[in-house]
């Protein structure tokens, strides 16, 4: 589709009209989502809208000092990214400039009109074909790879659209740019692919979200999880403990290749992110995390209209190591900046707005945007995935706007950070009664086969606590614990239990950072088996009081932090067992 | 150099001129509105095409009629700039008003600046020592930071910020900062107790200052932020200083924002206000910060006064998502006499965890804060319950917190206007309070620094 489209003679025509980033052209004639470039310094540009012999433009840089009359040239080409080796370790801009080429080309500041390419064009890789001359290949076959980074495999493909058999194919050294493969039709495949960014790659089949992401979370695994190729949303008040959570997301979470977006966000944090990330260590291979992550930073003083386009830079991307085979997970932080520079724009184009004066089209944008997470075949038949983790920052905290109303309409998992968690340091600070995930029912399946064939129902059963135990700290709160029925105090102290030993969770610690699906069951297994022996002790006549402050219970906390968490474990139920058959006895 | 030159204005409409022409004329581009023999305004070109321009006229519009002649300058809005800049008052666009002579300039800057590449930023770290206690302790600034006030009106958040100006400097350095101030409508009242302070402590010969009061056009309002930035980062960027940027009052910029936007017919968003202003704002907070390689900083202080005390308005809210935590100035506290009324509680600062420990500040200033704030926020709590059973009914621990308080308020919140702590007497200050408490109910600190610092203070 675009490779018909780069036949066409390129259009010149000139600006008529400038209001902010906004400009209108004439004499052009351009398609919908082309890119143009305007002006003297070839500013980055985009048509949104063409009315009558009008073109209107969306620039992604800066706009004073430009004039009517000045040229506009139509590139023929979708707003695209260049797809290929190269890809991981980058940092890019809202529109894939790498952000170190730029430092190189126009210093500490970022100069508009800047043009700098995407992929390394100089880079030599290492090509070995996996196709012979004389295969058939179609669209996204894979026909050799490029050991990319220390740790991933970047699988060459063949462009979706084009198909044929293999006339000659190369291994060897080459550059991005080099052909290595040609088919008998004539089509010359280089290691480098472009795609339009703002639509969707084409798979062969979507998936239903049956495998989960596992996280290494307990609180998220267990009772709030997300599907490979599924969709989530954070809410990021202040200090509500975000970042942590996004990073041990990052490090640990079984996605293979990691896209951050820093949409509109600070300055100095996406700093922070860009000089943190390069620093941490991936705890499946012990090589930087960097080697399988794709940072784009567009922060809140960068161009609006690059704001708008960096998720769906940052998307497509995803998806094309997705098509590799590949479990991506994608963060955007935040989509409530993203919909606000839509919101910008859309205020530009003078268009009628809805609410909040929001485009009325937020929401369809929203659903169009999440809905290219998923897990799929692609058309090479490898099975990959692109789940997508959405930050959103609701102003004054007020739920019901617009951006997060319509994003919660759309995700199918919530997150709610809560601050007064983290300032109770309690951590991850994700609130178990706000919190939802409606992949739970499609994942039990798995989880019950895989992990353990109680699992859904030990979960079931410690919400159930946590839930009741919501309702009897405000009994507390008027009462005093003291004057609860004798059962509903043990029911307190197993929530405390479950809160402490197994909701909390120390994401700097080395073994409780990263907890197994057979882990976090244990535990979980182990709590919910004291309930049921302090219950029975509690019928044989002891006092709640006394159950409730046996000593070994602290133990279980071991648990988390020892490696052997198997035989901490069986010796705390002894300890347990043992205590409460001691009270038992002297009744 | 030939300037085109029109008589030939169509509309006037509030501060906007629409005047048609036959040359091209640029976006951003300033124009000069001749009214009458020697009234020469200033204006800015808003949106072109081939033959319309809108101009927003800086000066007002008030006595303009379509005989007015518009003159292009064929550039867009620049500052010269040199070394001569420090110890100057200019006005809110630049030009200089003190009875100095011209400017000569030695470098032109665009006042709208460039964004800084995040990869080129370096993480701020380095603590900045205020003097003021509730902000070194509890909510430290740092080198490069953007750390606004949330102010109300009626509150001192004046007098703290030439506090701040006068006694700012990093710790263990002599290098004082330079100090770039920007007033946007202000009364000429504030603006002489400014100037006065500022030449009667000697601050003036290290600042820039730049004034659009109160009776100045709306529209200049806009523009004077971004001459003090520019200012700012010439001074920071091409002098190697370190410049701390306070600028007073965003509320009124928001309003001309606002205001020009409505002028302008767009659609505005909540209360009014457009819907370009975060990023109108980030491009106005976004310039602070430091540069790999660059030895000089921008570090700002915008104060804010929230309309009817209230947090969520769109000024403070969408300041809170941009800048690095927040000063919040509590009318309670100014009710009680006590200066200045910072509410730690409500205040954050978020880089606060770079700038400080043993090699930055001391080893034991993260404690202590945690233990402060722990302290004084139940002992506030405490006060709510008082007023409901009586003290009679509290326990010695929950007295003892109570206490805790208000001595708190009193000593370590309140101090002079010309006092000027250095972070060592803030935190002995601090473990002479906490020593009110008993050690084993200090739980934030960890025995060793306890045995280091803490001395129990045994009640008379």
């Amino acid at each position: 589709m675009i490779e018909e489209r780069t036949m066409e003679t390129k259009q010149i025509g000139e600006i008529y009209r400038i209001s902010g980033p906004v400009i209108t052209a004439q004499g052009l004639s351009a398609r919908m989502h082309d890119v143009v470039r305007v002006g003297k310094e070839k500013l980055i540009g985009e048509v949104i809208q063409i009315i009558e012999d009008k073109t209107i433009i969306q620039v992604y840089e800066e706009t004073s000092g430009i004039q009517p009359g000045e040229v506009v040239e139509n590139t023929g080409l979708p707003l695209s990214v260049e797809l290929g080796p190269g890809l991981l370790k980058s940092i890019y801009d809202g529109i894939q400039r790498p952000l170190p080429e730029l430092e190189k080309k126009t210093g500490k500041f970022i100069k508009r009109g800047a043009v700098v390419n995407s992929l390394n064009r100089e880079k030599e890789w290492d090509f070995v074909p996996t196709v012979k001359n004389g295969d058939a290949v179609e669209g996204g076959a894979i026909i050799g790879t490029v050991q990319e980074t220390e740790t991933i495999v970047h699988k060459v493909m063949v462009p979706p659209k084009i198909k044929g058999t293999v006339k000659s194919i190369n291994k060897g050294k080459f550059k991005v740019e080099d052909v290595v493969c040609e088919l008998e039709s004539g089509e010359k495949i280089t290691l480098m692919q472009r795609w339009p960014i703002r639509h969707p790659r084409p798979t062969k089949d979507k998936l239903p979200p049956e495998i989960p992401l596992i996280t290494g979370m307990r609180i998220l695994d267990a009772l709030f999880p997300l599907a490979k190729g599924g969709t989530a949303a954070i809410p990021g008040p202040f200090g509500a403990g975000k970042t942590v959570t996004q990073q041990s997301l990052a490090k640990y979470s079984d996605a293979e290749i990691v896209v951050y977006i820093g949409c509109g966000e600070r300055g100095n944090e996406m700093t922070e992110v860009l000089t943190e990330f390069p620093k941490l260590e991936d705890p499946k291979t012990g090589k930087p995390l960097m080697n399988r992550t794709v940072l784009i930073a567009n922060t809140s003083n960068m161009p609006v209209a690059a704001r708008e386009a960096s998720v769906y830079t940052g998307i497509t991307i995803a998806e094309y190591f997705r098509d590799m085979g590949y479990d991506v997970s994608m963060m955007a932080d935040s989509t409530s900046r993203w919909a606000e520079s839509m919101r910008e724009i859309s205020s530009r184009l003078e268009e009628m707005p809805g609410e909040e004066g929001y485009p009325p089209y937020l929401g369809s944008k929203l659903a169009e945007f999440y809905e290219r997470a998923g897990r799929c075949v692609s058309l090479n038949d490898e099975v990959g995935s692109v789940t997508v983790i959405g930050a959103v920052s609701p102003p004054g905290g007020d739920f019901s706007e617009p951006v997060t109303q319509n994003t919660l309409r759309i995700v199918k998992v919530f997150w709610a950070l809560d601050a007064k968690l983290s300032s109770r340091r309690h951590y991850p600070s994700i609130n178990w009664l706000q919190s939802y995930s409606l992949y739970k029912n499609t994942l039990d399946p798995w989880y019950n086969k895989n992990v353990s064939s109680d699992w859904s129902k030990l979960n079931d059963e410690s919400m159930k606590i946590l839930q009741e135990e919501e309702k009897l700290q405000e009994l507390v709160q008027l009462v005093g614990s003291d004057a609860l029925p004798e059962k509903q105090q043990v029911t307190l102290e197993v929530a405390r239990l479950l809160r402490e030993f197994f909701l909390q969770q120390n994401a700097f610690h080395k073994t409780d950072a990263f907890s197994s699906l057979d882990k976090t069951k244990a535990i979980l297994e182990t709590i919910l088996w004291v309930a049921d022996k302090a219950y029975e002790t509690l019928d044989k006549g002891v006092r709640a009081k006394d159950i409730v402050s046996i000593e070994s219970r602290n133990k279980i906390s071991e648990a988390k932090f020892d490696e052997d968490y198997q035989k901490v474990l069986s010796n705390v139920k002894k300890q347990i067992e043992a205590e409460l058959k001691e009270l038992v006895e002297n009744i | 150099m030939s300037y085109k030159e029109y008589k030939t204005i169509k509309n006037i409409k509030g501060n906007l001129l629409f005047v048609e022409k036959t040359h091209l004329v640029s976006y951003g581009e300033i124009v000069k509105i001749k009214v009458g023999k020697d009234d020469i305004r200033l204006g800015q070109v808003l949106d072109t095409s081939k033959d319309l321009v809108v101009i927003q006229s800086f000066e007002g519009t008030s006595g303009i009629d379509k005989t007015a002649s518009i003159r292009f300058l064929g550039e867009t809005m620049k500052f010269g700039l040199s070394n001569n800049i420090l110890g100057r008052i200019f006005n809110g666009r630049g030009l200089p008003m003190d009875k100095g002579p011209e400017i000569i300039a030695e470098k032109e800057m665009d006042i709208n600046g460039d964004p800084i590449n995040p990869y080129s930023r370096t993480s701020p770290a380095d603590f900045i020592q205020t003097g003021i206690s509730t902000i070194d302790t509890m909510n430290t600034l740092v080198r490069g930071q953007k750390l606004p006030i949330f102010s109300a009106s009626g509150l001192p958040h004046n007098d703290i910020a030439l506090q701040i100006a006068r006694q700012a400097k990093v710790k263990d350095q002599k290098e004082e900062f330079a100090v770039v101030f920007a007033a946007m409508g202000i009364t000429n009242e504030e603006a002489h107790k400014f100037i006065k302070e500022f030449e009667s402590t000697g601050a003036l010969k290290r600042s820039v200052v730049f004034l659009n009061l109160a009776n100045d056009p709306a529209v200049e309002r806009l523009v004077t932020p971004r001459m003090a930035l520019t200012a700012a980062e010439y001074l920071a960027y091409e002098k190697d200083m370190h410049v701390l940027v306070i600028l007073t009052d965003i509320t009124n910029y928001c309003e001309s924002l606002r205001q020009m936007s409505a002028a302008r017919e767009e659609i505005p968003g909540r209360r009014g206000y457009p819907g370009y202003m975060y990023t109108d704002l980030a491009s106005i907070y976004e310039r602070a910060g430091m540069i790999k390689g660059k030895k000089g900083s921008v570090t700002q202080m915008p104060i804010l006064t929230m309309p009817g005390d209230d947090i969520t308005h769109p000024i403070p809210d969408l300041t809170g998502y941009i800048t690095e935590g927040q000063v919040v100035l509590d009318r309670e506290l100014h009710r009680k006499g006590i200066y200045p009324n910072i509410d730690v509680l409500l205040s954050l600062s978020r880089l606060m965890n770079s700038g400080i420990g043993a090699t930055k500040t001391r080893d034991d200033h993260k404690a202590v804060s945690d233990q402060l704030y722990a302290n004084y926020a139940e002992g506030k709590d405490l006060r709510g319950l008082v007023a409901i059973v009586g003290e009679e009914s509290l326990s010695d621990k929950d007295k003892r917190l109570l206490k805790f308080a208000d001595l708190f308020e009193e000593r370590f919140v309140k101090q002079g206007f010309n006092e000027n702590r250095s972070i060592e007497q803030t935190l002995s200050l601090a473990w002479e309070l906490l020593g009110t408490i008993p050690s084993d109910e200090l739980t934030r600190i960890s025995t060793d620094t306890k045995k280091k610092y803490y001395k129990q203070i045994k009640e008379e």
